[in-house]
């Protein structure tokens, strides 16, 4: 383990020195910003909708206009980036520039390498997630007035929680394909695709494949439209994207209380109210969990072929 | 030092040590890169492992670090198995690797106290060292220089200082002196074998630089084709390969005349004498032996330049061609001459045990796959030049 840490500790530095780096930092800080400014109007327009929700500050973070996606949604689309930015080179570089040989030559094991680049990644990204969560929120907080509460600071750590597992996952996918893939560009170019995969087509293939297994017709009865919903929300889960969507969604947003499709008599009948933090984490467990897996799998195939692959390969 | 584990065996051994890379496929047999090796390195020892390109040598020595798991056989380094304390061998051997590389955004002395952190030496003691190690392979002067910077030899003087680092009691080093000038070069060999005396370190170096290697190495060993087919000191494989065949000395002397001449053909272990390429000098085929009547070395080279100087004659140089670790190697690759004995054997063996990899087309297709059969037959269907397109 100590051959981990001391791995990470010069890959942190190598992080945080990178152009790479400040060029994604940048990236999700003017993002943040202009998110940021959007929300900010729009709250103002329609002042007492909002202090109805109650939450102004988590607002900041969820809340645009017709013309611009809220924070939550860009974090969403440009997570992967991050992620893929942090470790698609992280061990077709070693190789490329012949450090590996060296490297194992130390007295440390061979996946003190991959877990110390792995953590590494995983703490540049917390820095960097908590970094522009605390800026814009501190900037909020001075455009709003409106201190936040102790549950909606649940709330956001939560987000940033989730936020950083769902980067995450896609770090472990570049590491993968850094072991995979002798050619960085190669390796990159696969991360790329992946996400405009999970990010573009999944939805499109979820509701084409719903379709084809669940058919709706013109006089189509409800129970026939809900089955279509669940497969595809079922099917379009099976994207990452998603399930940061719905449970960031959930988590910030008190008052939501589904993520599943409702139907308008459901609805209907429903008593306005919110839900606790606790309730809502509860309700978006099932999406963290997969998060979770998603993070375990990605890094376990990283893991496992990387221990067995040549050190000359 | 305390030096634990099997203090007075050898510092490397190798018994039947095999490694076959698997093929593309799961019917392909693969590449068998190192086949039943046997040898050992001693403790303050200088082991030369030569072979051509190919031979096996960089997986010998991956296996020996416990970098790759070999497929058959055992090794020992220090007394531990490297397939299974790979730290116990990794904390004590310093490895050059063949293509070695650095971080390039760091500087020289970043990089070393890098490997100083992953190898637990406590920061002011990685500080000491590393200056000391960039002195002793003369990088001083670059310390805080970026290695992006660096030329080719100078990244290789960092690797051997990278090696030393961990004050290694084995050293391995896999072709050293690739990219270091002359100087450069002398300066390596000198400090190699200062360490294997001073502090008896035991040093297996691989090469294709003969000479280099006859210079510095106790023992040598000659690879091909993942088999050592032979090992042993310089004089004793001369002596093996060359016992009782003839030798040629070329003498040079101030005036290399008729009378000259005759003074060497009357010599009694002198077969047959002419002129060399230069006027100046005279070419002897002598006996390989040449037992004097008094007890002087039976060297013919030794009884030739006695004689003449004995005959008043003054010699300017004297060289006795075919005794070199070249001449070895060369007997042991190419020497396919027919009619000797000697070499028949020898070269057969090398020969034969080329013979079990792909040489013609067809079987180098098999090697490289589907594809590569696919290519190999696009290839020949397609007219004229390798068939680009003109
Ligand atoms: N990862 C690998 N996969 C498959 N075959 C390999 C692999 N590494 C080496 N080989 C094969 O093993 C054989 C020995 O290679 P090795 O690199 O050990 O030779 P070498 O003696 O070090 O050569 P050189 O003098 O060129 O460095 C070669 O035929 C090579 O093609
Ligand atoms: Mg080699």
């Amino acid at each position: 383990m100590t051959g981990a840490v001391v791995v990470a500790r010069k890959e942190i530095a190598d992080h945080f020195r990178s152009l790479r780096f400040h060029i994604v930092l940048a990236l999700v800080a003017v993002v943040g910003l202009v998110a940021l400014y959007v929300a900010g109007q729009t709250i103002r327009q329609n002042a007492e909708s909002a202090t109805e929700a109650g939450s102004v500050f988590l607002l900041l973070f969820t809340t645009s206009n017709d013309r611009l996606v809220p924070f939550t949604s860009f974090l969403s689309f440009l997570g992967p980036l991050v992620g893929l930015a942090l470790g698609f080179d992280a061990i077709s570089g070693e190789r490329a520039r012949g450090t590996l040989a060296r490297l194992l030559a130390q007295p440390i094991h061979r996946d003190d390498v991959i877990n110390g680049k792995f953590l590494a990644g995983l703490a540049t990204l917390a820095v960097l997630f908590v970094g522009v969560t605390a800026f814009v929120g501190g900037i909020g907080l001075l455009f709003t007035g409106v201190p936040p509460s102790s549950e909606e600071l649940l709330r956001l750590v939560a987000f940033v929680v989730v936020t950083i597992l769902y980067v995450a996952f896609w770090l472990a996918v570049a590491i993968l394909f850094s072991v995979l893939f002798r050619q960085a560009a190669t390796s990159a170019l696969a991360g790329v695709a992946l996400w405009l995969f999970c990010a573009v087509f999944l939805p499109l293939l979820a509701g084409m494949v719903a379709d084809a297994v669940a058919p709706v017709g013109t006089d189509a009865t409800v129970a026939e439209e809900l089955r279509n919903a669940y497969w595809q929300a079922d099917l379009s889960r099976l994207s990452p994207a998603t399930l940061y969507d719905e449970a960031v969604g959930v988590l910030l947003m008190p008052d939501v209380r589904t993520t599943g499709p409702i139907v308008i008599t459901q609805v209907i009948g429903m008593v306005e109210g919110k839900l606790s933090f606790l309730q809502s984490l509860l309700l978006v467990w099932p999406q963290i969990v997969g998060l979770v897996a998603g993070v375990a799998l990605a890094f376990g195939l990283a893991y496992v072929s990387f221990m067995r692959q040549e050190v000359r390969a | 030092m305390a030096r634990g584990g099997a203090a007075d065996g050898p510092a490397i051994l190798a018994r039947e040590l095999s490694k076959r890379y698997p093929g593309p496929t799961p019917e392909d047999p693969g590449t068998l890169a190192v086949d039943r090796l046997t040898f050992e390195v001693r403790r303050g020892e200088i082991f030369g492992l030569l072979g051509p390109n190919g031979a096996g040598k960089t997986t010998t020595i991956l296996m020996l670090l416990g970098l790759t798991e070999p497929t058959s056989g055992e090794a020992r380094v220090l007394g531990h198995d490297p397939a299974r304390e790979p730290l116990a061998v990794k904390r004590r051997v310093g490895y050059l690797p063949d293509s070695v590389g650095f971080y390039d955004d760091l500087t020289a002395e970043e990089n070393l106290l890098y490997t100083a952190d992953l190898n637990g030496i406590a920061a002011d003691e990685a500080a000491r060292r590393a200056r000391e190690r960039l002195r002793e392979v003369g990088l001083e002067y670059a310390r805080h220089t970026r290695v992006g910077a660096f030329s080719r030899g100078m990244r290789q003087r960092l690797g051997v200082a990278d090696a030393l680092l961990k004050d290694p009691e084995v050293l391995i080093l896999d072709e050293p002196t690739l990219g270091i000038d002359p100087e450069g070069v002398r300066d390596m060999l000198a400090l190699i074998r200062e360490l294997a005396g001073r502090r008896g370190l035991a040093v297996l170096v691989s090469s294709h630089l003969l000479h280099q290697v006859q210079e510095i190495c106790d023992r040598v060993g000659i690879f091909v084709g993942g088999r050592l087919v032979a090992a042993g000191r310089v004089e004793e494989l001369a002596a093996r390969l060359f016992g009782g065949e003839p030798v040629e000395v070329e003498v040079r002397l101030c005036r290399a005349d008729e009378r000259a001449r005759d003074a060497i053909a009357k010599l009694p272990f002198v077969r047959d004498v002419r002129p060399g390429d230069d006027p100046r000098t005279l070419r002897a085929t002598c006996e390989a032996r040449a037992p004097g009547a008094g007890g002087e070395p039976d060297e013919p080279g030794a009884r030739l330049a006695r004689a003449l100087v004995e005959a008043g004659f003054d010699i300017v140089g004297l060289s006795v061609r075919g005794r070199g670790l070249d001449d070895i190697y060369h007997r042991y690759f190419e020497g396919a001459e027919p009619g000797r004995e000697a070499r028949g054997s020898l070269a057969g063996r090398a020969r034969s045990l080329d013979a079990g990899r792909p040489r013609d087309g067809a079987a180098d297709e098999a090697a490289a796959g589907p594809v590569g059969a696919f290519v190999g037959r696009l290839r020949r269907l397609l007219p004229g030049k390798g068939g680009d397109g003109r």
